[in-house]
């Protein structure tokens, strides 16, 4: 480095730009090598295994049979709908818990601000598995929800609330364990810090000036939000859904922990016929068919949602 | 800022990108056909006459057993004696100091399903799986014999063999017990909170599946063989040879308590937590896992149908290449000691299949021997049945009803 400084400048110059000109690519290659080796080759045998037929024990040829694609959809369509209206709902749930909480901390929270980010992530000490079995502890017949509601002689409460989500359907029966609306409440759980921490990092960075601005022109704080913080917020709301959304769809853990047979998602089945049934094509092809419906819906959302900043 | 600009210049650059896009994606369709079409080919070649059952063999590798004194055995976790204070594992500790074998001791071993996914693709892609023994389950033997993905053992190896239980050496899925000789053996059955029956018995698989007052609050397991084998018994059927249209019957049984909503869901070992807090109020359950609860919750009942209750196994068996195989035979062998056995059952609380395992824990410790969960009586296990080993035709169709089951 020494040696070009002191050269001439008419001679430094373009060796430094032709160096400069190859260092940027250079960068790349452990990123593109690594999508190409742990992204492209398995999506490349996956795909290619949705189209062969055969069995385990005599083999697999590529025979081009798409019929697995449309066999797998007439069967397993409700299991697909159901897996994207949970993470729909869990997505929404998310988003109602995660932004008051991360306008709370970007701006109000002054010096306990490094201390509640520690908070969000805090559940990610323990693994997936021990999180998800805790809403077995919290929702069961005598778990700490009913527990409370007994001690507080608050029960007249938890019945009205649960005869509220058996009117929805998001109860079969008398328990909250094991229905949709345990299986919700631990997919928004878990995906909670997805959504906040994106969240976090946009409205922390929003100039407070312009709600002052906002108030100055009588904007009320309703409106302030509506025409200011909230389009100014799209970004983060955009990342925090996908990174919510998307793992959410594709999660099985919770549905069968928290879940029933009323509630098996699409993860379950795609696990089922890949461990249990060996039917490899089925498997390939219904995670096919779940990713192109996740990135169908990616690409309309962001574009809808118009942040190019995103992307 | 001018709005107008952006937005105009914004919208040709869409144009150029969408018609680049196209013809990119074009070229590139025609281009993953191809890959598409290479992977198919370059995967493995159906075998000539694939409608033959033959049984494949499995290729044996050089065996290192005298120049490497070890061997690698992968197996359920909790599966064997531990120290409680040192956390050691006093049997093998006690087979290294006798033979000068290290055992390098795996629990990787948490599914049968999984672990035959995870050493599947080097099986067949012909290469060592770096494991000289594990214990799968009886069904699990039967598809990789069947596969010729292990060896047979050398009983001359393995003098001991002859201490196995009479009632567990003649198998359907290995006759003469070539390939595998099991290590534990268990029941699945019946198992209730009475805190959550209301105090009530569950005594049969028709209660279960009918009984209003256990409705929604019922487990099954999502091992195949034992749900659908304890109802094929429940129907009166016998597993060792029942017939396709009694797996049917079994099934749409299973369906008609489902669709009641009498069954909430099917489980692997996860039964456990919710049948002791009482929010799954009776299920399926092997008898190991119910010797452990009832240790910490005694109430909890037990109940081996007397239609009839299933009895598996886990079964070393050595995989194909295994490089150590004769070491792996003397540690069989030296399991198959009854001394060393009973000082397994006493802490793992499983059936033991060696003979003799009783009479010395009788001595040492009689709360065990007496356990007719760990040490069934002859009439319990005269009600004990082993599911017929299947053709590989056959356990992809049963496999494809019940899953659509448990997932539909």
């Amino acid at each position: 480095m020494a040696v070009t400084t002191l050269t001439g400048a008419p001679v430094a110059a373009p060796r430094r730009a032709r160096r400069g000109a190859a260092v940027p690519y250079l960068l790349l290659v452990p990123g593109l090598l690594w999508l190409v080796v742990f992204f492209v080759v398995p999506m490349v045998s996956l795909a290619s295994q949705s189209l062969q037929t055969g069995d385990v024990d005599n083999g697999y040829t590529m025979t081009w049979n798409f019929a697995t694609y449309a066999d797998a959809l007439s069967t397993y369509w409700p299991q697909l709908l159901r897996s994207l209206i949970y993470a729909g709902i869990a997505t929404l749930l998310t988003l109602a818990l995660g932004y008051p909480l991360a306008w709370f901390i970007a701006h109000r929270s002054g010096r306990y601000k490094n201390f509640l980010l520690v908070l969000v992530i805090a559940p990610f000490f323990t693994s997936f598995l021990i999180r998800t079995l805790a809403w077995q502890t919290i929702l069961g017949d005598s778990g700490l929800l009913a527990q409370i509601a007994l001690r507080t002689h608050t029960d007249f409460l938890l019945t009205g609330f649960k005869e509220g989500l058996k009117a929805v359907g998001l109860i079969n029966n008398d328990q909250l364990l094991f229905s949709p609306f345990a299986v919700i409440c631990g997919l928004t759980y878990n995906f909670l810090p997805f959504m906040v921490l994106p969240l976090y990092s946009n409205l922390e960075r929003l100039d407070h000036r312009l709600v002052e601005a906002a108030g100055d022109l009588y904007a009320s704080p309703v409106q302030a939000f509506r025409r200011v913080i909230w389009p100014l917020s799209l970004p983060g709301v955009v990342a925090g859904t996908l990174l919510t959304f998307i793992p959410a769809a594709g999660d099985y853990i919770n549905s069968v922990l928290l879940g029933s047979t009323r509630t098996v998602m699409i993860g379950q089945v795609i696990d089922a016929q890949f461990l249990r049934v060996l039917d490899y094509p089925t498997a390939a092809a219904l995670s096919f068919i779940l990713m192109l419906i996740i990135v169908a819906f990616v690409i309309t959302y962001v574009r809808r949602a118009g942040t190019e900043e995103l992307v | 800022m001018n709005d107008h600009d952006n937005l105009a210049s914004r919208a040709a650059f869409a144009r150029g990108l969408i018609s680049r896009r196209t013809a990119m994606m074009s070229a590139a369709g025609v281009g993953a056909a191809a890959l598409l079409a290479a992977c198919g080919s370059s995967g493995k070649n159906p075998t000539a006459g694939s409608a033959t059952s033959a049984k494949k063999t499995a290729a044996a590798a050089q065996d290192m057993s005298d120049t490497e004194k070890v061997i690698n055995w992968s197996n359920w976790p909790s599966y064997i004696d531990v120290d409680d204070k040192t956390k050691a594992r006093p049997s093998l500790d006690a087979f290294t100091k006798q033979t000068g074998i290290k055992v390098n001791y795996t629990e990787d071993y948490n599914d049968n399903d999984e672990f035959y996914a995870k050493v599947r693709p080097l099986l067949d892609a012909g290469s060592d799986t770096g494991r000289d023994v594990w214990c799968s389950t009886d069904w699990m033997v039967a598809r990789l014999i069947r596969l010729g993905y292990v060896q047979k053992l050398d009983l001359a190896n393995i003098p001991n063999h002859a201490n196995l239980e009479d009632a567990l050496t003649q198998v359907t899925f290995d006759p003469g017990r070539l390939y595998s000789l099991p290590w534990q053996s268990g029941f699945a059955g019946i198992a209730y909170n009475p805190k959550a029956t209301g105090g009530k018995k569950v005594e049969s698989v028709d209660q279960l599946l009918t009984d209003p007052a256990l409705k929604g609050k019922v487990t099954l397991l999502t091992e195949m063989r034992d749900t659908v084998g304890l109802v094929l018994m429940a129907m009166g059927k016998k597993i060792e040879s029942f017939t396709d249209a009694d797996f049917d019957a079994a099934i749409a049984e299973l369906q008609k308590a489902k669709e009641a909503g009498q069954i909430k869901g099917f489980t692997g070992n996860d039964y456990t937590k919710p049948l002791a807090s009482g929010d799954t109020a009776a299920c399926f359950a092997w008898t190991g896992d119910v010797v452990q609860l009832r240790a910490d919750n005694p109430n909890l009942g037990y109940t081996l149908p007397t239609t009839g209750c299933t009895l598996w196994s886990d079964n070393f068996v050595i995989p194909a290449l295994a490089k150590h195989k004769k070491n792996a035979e003397k540690l069989i062998n030296y399991y198959y000691d009854p001394k060393v056995m009973a000082q397994v059952v006493d802490y793992v609380n499983y059936i033991s299949p060696v003979k003799g395992t009783k009479a010395i824990l009788q001595v040492s410790d009689p709360s065990v021997s007496s356990n007719e969960l760990i040490f069934p009586s002859a009439d319990t296990l005269s009600r004990a049945h082993v599911f017929r080993g299947l053709t590989a035709e056959e356990e992809t169709k049963y496999n494809r009803k019940f899953q659509a089951l448990v997932t539909g």
